[in-house]
C-alpha cells in the first residue's frame, strides 16, 4: 500500500517551463502547458485543412468529419443567435475546435491537458463575455442594459429581478470556465488514481495482479467516459457561447 | 518490476522528500500549492493562450472556414443544378412520350382513312369491272341474238327456196315439162303462210 499512496494524481497538471522567457517581471516562459497549445492548434488546422484538401464534392471520410464539425457548429450558432448570430460564427467554431482538441489530446498518456488549467479556461471564457459586452453596447449603447430588466416584472419586484440578472450576468464567466476545468481536472485525477491502484496492486504480486483487474477495466471505461466528456464539456462550451451571444444581440428578452 | 518509468519518475521526487509528504494529496514536487492554482504560470498561460487561440482563429477565419463553406456551397449549387436538370429531363421525357402518343394516335387515324379509303377504291373498281363484264356480256347475248335471228332467218329463207325446188321436182315429177318458177313460189309462200 505504501507504493500506491506515492503516486501522485496531480503531477500531470504540473507546469515547468521548456524556454525559460521573462518580460516586464512577468515568467511568460515556453511551457509544457505552451507546447501543447500548440500541438492544439497545429494538429486540429492541420486536420482541416489536410482533410478538405481535395475539395471532393462527395466527401472522404475525414472531409466529411471537418464537413459535419463545421456544420455541427453553424447550425448551433443559428439556432441559438439566429443568422444574425453568423458573424460570430469563425469564433464559436475556433472555440469548440480548441477546446474539442484540447481535451482529446489531453487523454494521450502523458500528455498534459491546456483545459485543466482555470486560467485558460477562465481566459476563453473572459474572450466570450467580453464579445458580449463590448458587441452589446457598440450594437445597442444603453439599450444592452435592458438585459438586465426582464418584461412583465412588477415594479416594486425590479431591484430584486436586476439584481438577480446582474448576479446572473456576472457569474457566467466563471460557471462557464470552472465547468471545462472541473470536468477535466476531475476526469483526469480519478483516471490517474484508476490507473496507479493498477500499478501499485501489481507491484504486490500474483494475489495483486489479480486484483488489478478490477481498476484496470474501471480504467479503461473512464477513458470512454472521459472521450464523451471531452467531445461534451466542448458542445456545452460552444452552446453556452451562443446564448451568451444570442443577448449580445437580442438583449431584450 | 511492474513499475514503469513513468511511475518511477512520478514517484522519485516524493519519495526524496517522502518524509513530509507521502500519504497526502499535496503535490509531489510540492513546496507551492496546487498546479491550476498556481499564480506564477498565470502569465505563461494567458500569453501563450492569447498567440496561439489567435493564430488558430485567424487561420479557422481566413483559411479553412471559407474553404469548407465553399465545399458546402459549391455542393449545394450542385445539387440544386442537377435536380433543376433531373427536373427538366422528366419534362423533356414526359413531352416526348405525349408527342409520341399523338403521333401513335395520328398514325392510326391514317391507317384507318388509307385502309376505308383502299377498300372504297377496291369496291368501286370491282363494281365497274363488274358493269362492264355485265355490259360486255349484255353486248355478246344480243350480238349472239342478232346471229341468231340472222341464221333463223337465213334458214327460214332457205326453207322456202328448199321447198320451191322441191316443189317445182315434184310438180316436175308428177305432171311433166317445165313449171313457172313465180307460181310455184307464190304458192309456196301462201302455204307457209
Amino acid at each position: 500500500m505504501a507504493a500506491a499512496d506515492k503516486v501522485d494524481p496531480i503531477h500531470q497538471f504540473q507546469i515547468h517551463p521548456i524556454i525559460p522567457l521573462h518580460i516586464g517581471g512577468y515568467d511568460v516562459s515556453f511551457t509544457n502547458s505552451s507546447l501543447f497549445m500548440v500541438v492544439t492548434i497545429v494538429v486540429a488546422s492541420a486536420f482541416l485543412y489536410m482533410s478538405t484538401a481535395s475539395r471532393a464534392l462527395v466527401p472522404g471520410r475525414l472531409q466529411s468529419m471537418s464537413e459535419m464539425a463545421y456544420e455541427f457548429v453553424g447550425n448551433m450558432l443559428r439556432d441559438a443567435a439566429g443568422k444574425q448570430g453568423m458573424q460570430f460564427f469563425p469564433l464559436v467554431f475556433s472555440l469548440f475546435m480548441f477546446v474539442l482538441v484540447a481535451n482529446l489530446i489531453g487523454l494521450f498518456p502523458y500528455f498534459f491537458t491546456v483545459t485543466s488549467h482555470i486560467i485558460v479556461t477562465f481566459t476563453l471564457a473572459a474572450l466570450v463575455i467580453g464579445t458580449v459586452v463590448v458587441y452589446g453596447f457598440a450594437k445597442h449603447g444603453f439599450g444592452f442594459l435592458k438585459l438586465f430588466v426582464p418584461h412583465g416584472v412588477p415594479v416594486y419586484l425590479l431591484p430584486l429581478v436586476v439584481a438577480i440578472e446582474v448576479i446572473s450576468f456576472v457569474s457566467r464567466p466563471v460557471s462557464l470556465s470552472v465547468r471545462l476545468f472541473a470536468n477535466m481536472l476531475a476526469g483526469h485525477i480519478t483516471l490517474k488514481v484508476f490507473s496507479g491502484f493498477v500499478v501499485s496492486l501489481s507491484a504486490l504480486g500474483a494475489v495483486g495482479i489479480a486484483g488489478s483487474v478490477l481498476p484496470l477495466a474501471m480504467a479503461v471505461a473512464l477513458t470512454a467516459l472521459e472521450l464523451l466528456v471531452a467531445f461534451l464539456q466542448a458542445y456545452v462550451f460552444a452552446v453556452l457561447t451562443c446564448m451568451y451571444l444570442n443577448d449580445a444581440l437580442h438583449p431584450s428578452h | 518490476m511492474f513499475v514503469t518509468s513513468a511511475f518511477a519518475q512520478e514517484t522519485a521526487p516524493a519519495a526524496a522528500e517522502g518524509d513530509t509528504h507521502a500519504g497526502t494529496a499535496v503535490p509531489a514536487e510540492g513546496h507551492e500549492t496546487f498546479p491550476p492554482f498556481n499564480a506564477e504560470t498565470f502569465p505563461s498561460q494567458i500569453l501563450w493562450l492569447v498567440i496561439t487561440f489567435g493564430l488558430f482563429y485567424l487561420f479557422l477565419k481566413r483559411v479553412v472556414m471559407p474553404r469548407v463553406g465553399g465545399i458546402i456551397d459549391v455542393r449545394n449549387d450542385r445539387i440544386t443544378q442537377d435536380l433543376d436538370h433531373a427536373a427538366r429531363l422528366k419534362g423533356e421525357a414526359d413531352a416526348a412520350v405525349a408527342a409520341y402518343e399523338q403521333e401513335l394516335s395520328e398514325a392510326k387515324s391514317r391507317a384507318n382513312t388509307i385502309g376505308q379509303q383502299a377498300s372504297d377504291a377496291a369496291k368501286t373498281e370491282a363494281e365497274s369491272t363488274r358493269k362492264k363484264l355485265e355490259a360486255e356480256l349484255d353486248k355478246k347475248l344480243g350480238e349472239a341474238e342478232a346471229s341468231i335471228a340472222s341464221i333463223k332467218a337465213k334458214a327460214m329463207k332457205e326453207v322456202g327456196t328448199i321447198a320451191e325446188d322441191t316443189t317445182s321436182a315434184i310438180v316436175e315429177a308428177l305432171v311433166g315439162g317445165k313449171t313457172d318458177k313465180a307460181e310455184i313460189s307464190a304458192a309456196v309462200k301462201s302455204a307457209s303462210r
